[in-house]
């Protein structure tokens, strides 16, 4: 059958396979439907009334949307970057970690792309924005590089995992000539999409708490302790609800390397905070206003701390390798890191950047419930493509999902 | 961008153009609803269009303008006029800190209005006038835009106008991912309010907090309408795009003074053509010793301070 009626075929089927499961599955369905229906309606009122439903103005004039964006974007890089020791190790099951990294990556850009729409004020000129429909101003504008590799980055993922899926699904082996250039030319289109991400910032003279070097390393290194967290806690939900073949060796060995990861982001942030403490300029004033509020205002210095106690928690758990092979504390770890990572690049990197504003003025911006729903909503949208998407891959992968089903299991060949 | 340059390069119209083409001959049977969808999406930014197509779209807001408000309201697309290149002076002794340039300002442009019982009150000002303590110089740390004593100036104090600096080498411009916003020739940074997609990426440029967003629908009672704009300028604008001071295009092309300087009461403000050694600005530069703010940044404003 050839590759196109296949993956006709392909469609259809997985159409049905996402349709049935158990009661646990509908309920979680249902309950990101809820999440999804919310923002949706939360997104029509921004539509219908306009950002001033944001607690967005002109001095803040990027917040919780831009921040999830930025934080995202390190997600789907690390996720597929994972590939990397997958292959110096020589990790088992490495076709699914490369196919779960993928869909991870499609399902987070997803979002990225989702939390630029709800942020721009005219979402109906978004043609404008778009490569060869648009007037894209390249090569002077770093949001237009970023729009142009983080598509290039969403097409290459979802490209390599449907050939993936639909060759395995025929019972074929995927051509390694074809998918393995692709996978290896990934890797450093990961590390680009955050690194221009970081530049987009980075390029702001005017803005000194983002105008540092280090920005773009930090990025990287930040993004590799959160993206892993999420693949880790993903592995061992799918090694026990879908039977997938993990060794646990390999999720150690993830932790482990999230400690150096988490030891150069914390390394990054002292530099930071002592070129900025001990020159004493006026640049210190963003950082001050982080972690202990100016003027009265310390509408993040909670969350500044909370960030940092957990990232240097989660260090030591995944330092230490008792606490690190221990599925409790590596589990602890995960969240933490999450929460530490979260924090750190969303409303602790974007807000402190804009207060004081370039005029000294100090808006305390504080999110609205609006924005939550909405921002809850793009967060049910990215899990349920995950969750409909992962269902498909794991029971092609198990070999249950097939084209015809006398067909021989066929392995991925990967070259060593 | 080092200099000005003449109507700044399109992105290459001829490849749009030819897709552009392709899918509006596919979509040629569409319904009415559908054309006018279609005609959003072909749409182009101000920089490309031809005269005509300027042209027509000058008609194109008279009618939705007078739809809107009631009244005739005029759209110009005077453009720059061959060697004249604006520049702005701003005499700090003189300032006294009473925003009478705030007020004209938001009276000429047209810019949303700020009323107590309008439910989404997003009042916009292009000029912001900084009070600053006199024993501690120029610091935006120490500044304060929202002084409201009875009586200005008031002791120890002294105040400092900011409004678009229309920087030579302006960070605003270069990273609007779409080209929205650009240098004409006259050193007018200018917004193409219907390209912007309202990312604001400008607005965290900007080192000056010159740019102002319109975060809701803006508000704009019809009797105080400006029925003098000019399409880059002080026409009315839609909700979610950027805007900000433009040297009152509509008048400094038509050989007048800027609004906020003809309302200046203490004369501290002056204009002209850099380009011309007989003008006051030219003058200005000559005799006092000017600075311009922010100067590490390398913006090179043409928005020039002195101590008259």
């Amino acid at each position: 059958m050839r590759f196109d009626r296949a993956f006709l075929r392909f469609t259809a089927g997985s159409a049905k396979l996402v349709a049935r499961g158990s009661s646990y599955y509908y309920g979680w369905i249902g309950l990101l439907a809820i999440f999804i229906v919310l923002g949706a309606v939360a997104y029509a009122r921004q539509v219908d009334e306009g950002l001033i439903v944001t607690a967005l103005r002109d001095p803040v004039s990027w917040g919780f949307y831009i921040g999830n964006f930025t934080f995202l974007v390190g997600v789907a890089a690390a996720a597929v970057v994972l590939v990397i020791p997958a292959y110096i190790y020589h990790w088992k099951p490495i076709k699914e970690l490369v196919i779960l990294g993928e869909l991870l990556a499609v399902a987070v850009l997803a979002m990225c792309m989702l939390f630029v729409l709800v942020d721009v004020g005219r979402p109906d000129r978004l043609t404008h924005i778009l490569p060869l429909l648009g007037s894209l101003n390249v090569p002077s504008s770093l949001l237009a590089w970023d729009v142009l590799v983080l598509n290039i980055y969403f097409l290459l993922n979802l490209g390599v995992v449907t050939y993936l899926l639909v060759s395995l699904f025929r019972g074929r082996s995927p051509n390694p000539y074809i998918f393995m250039p692709l996978v290896m030319f990934s890797i450093p289109m990961a590390v680009t999409i955050h690194s221009v991400t970081a530049f987009v910032y980075n390029g702001l003279p005017g803005r000194p708490f983002w105008n540092a070097s280090l920005l773009a390393p930090k990025f990287l290194a930040s993004a590799f302790c959160s993206g892993p967290a999420i693949m880790l806690i993903l592995l061992q939900i799918l090694r026990k609800t879908a039977n997938l073949d993990i060794k646990m060796e390999a999720i150690w060995k993830i932790a482990e390397l999230m400690a150096y990861a988490m030891f150069l982001n914390l390394f990054f942030l002292v530099a930071e905070v002592f070129k900025e403490v001990y020159s004493d300029t006026h640049h210190l004033q963003h950082m001050r206003y982080l972690f202990f509020g100016l003027e009265g205002k310390t509408a993040l210095v909670g969350w500044a701390w909370t960030s940092v106690a957990a990232s240097v928690a989660a260090f030591f758990l995944f330092l230490i390798p008792a606490t690190r092979k221990n599925l409790v504390t590596l589990n602890v770890g995960c969240v933490l890191i999450f929460i530490g990572v979260y924090i750190e690049k969303s409303i602790g990197l974007v807000v402190p950047g804009f207060t004081p504003s370039v005029l000294g003025e100090i808006y305390e911006y504080d999110p609205t419930m609006n924005e939550f729903l909405v921002g809850l909503g793009i967060f049910g949208v990215g899990a349920l493509l995950f969750t409909l998407m992962s269902r498909v891959a794991i029971n092609v992968a198990n070999g249950t999902f097939r084209l015809t089903q006398e067909a021989p299991r066929a392995d991925v060949d990967v070259p060593a | 961008m080092s200099d000005f340059t003449p109507l700044p390069r399109s992105p290459s119209p001829d490849r749009r153009g030819f897709l552009k083409k392709v899918v509006a001959s596919a979509a040629i049977a569409t319904s009415a609803g559908c054309r006018q969808a279609l005609e959003e999406f072909m749409k182009k930014s101000l920089r490309e269009m031809s005269r005509a197509e300027v042209k027509d779209v000058l008609q194109k807001h008279e009618a939705e303008y007078k739809a809107k408000f009631g009244r005739e309201v005029e759209v110009f697309a005077t453009p720059a006029r061959e060697g004249v290149l604006f520049g702005y002076g701003l005499d700090l002794s003189r300032c006294n800190g009473n925003r009478k340039c705030v007020t004209a300002c938001v009276k000429e442009n047209n810019q949303s209005r700020g009323s107590d019982d309008a439910p989404h009150n997003n009042p916009i000002q292009w000029i912001r006038v900084l009070e600053m303590e006199k024993d501690k110089g120029i610091s935006f740390e120490h500044a304060n835009p929202y002084y409201n004593p009875k009586e200005v100036p008031e002791e120890g104090k002294f105040y400092l106008p900011v409004q678009c600096q229309q920087c030579e080498n302006p960070p605003c411009v270069k990273v609007c991912p779409v080209g929205a916003t650009w240098a004409e020739r006259d050193g007018i940074v200018v917004i193409d309010y219907d390209w912007c997609i309202g990312c604001r990426c400008c607005m965290s440029a900007c080192p000056y907090g010159a740019r102002s967003f319109n975060w809701a629908e803006p508000n704009l009672p019809s009797d105080q309408v400006n029925p003098n704009t000019h399409v880059l300028g002080n026409r009315p604008r839609p909700r979610g795009v950027v805007e900000k001071c433009t040297f009152c295009i509509q008048r400094t092309r038509a050989g007048r003074y800027p609004a906020c300087l003809e309302a200046c009461p203490t004369g501290a403000r002056k204009f002209g053509n850099l380009l011309d050694p007989n003008s006051e600005i030219r003058r200005l530069l000559e005799e006092k010793r000017v600075f311009v703010l922010k100067e590490e940044l390398n913006t090179r404003p043409k928005f020039f301070y002195f101590y008259g």
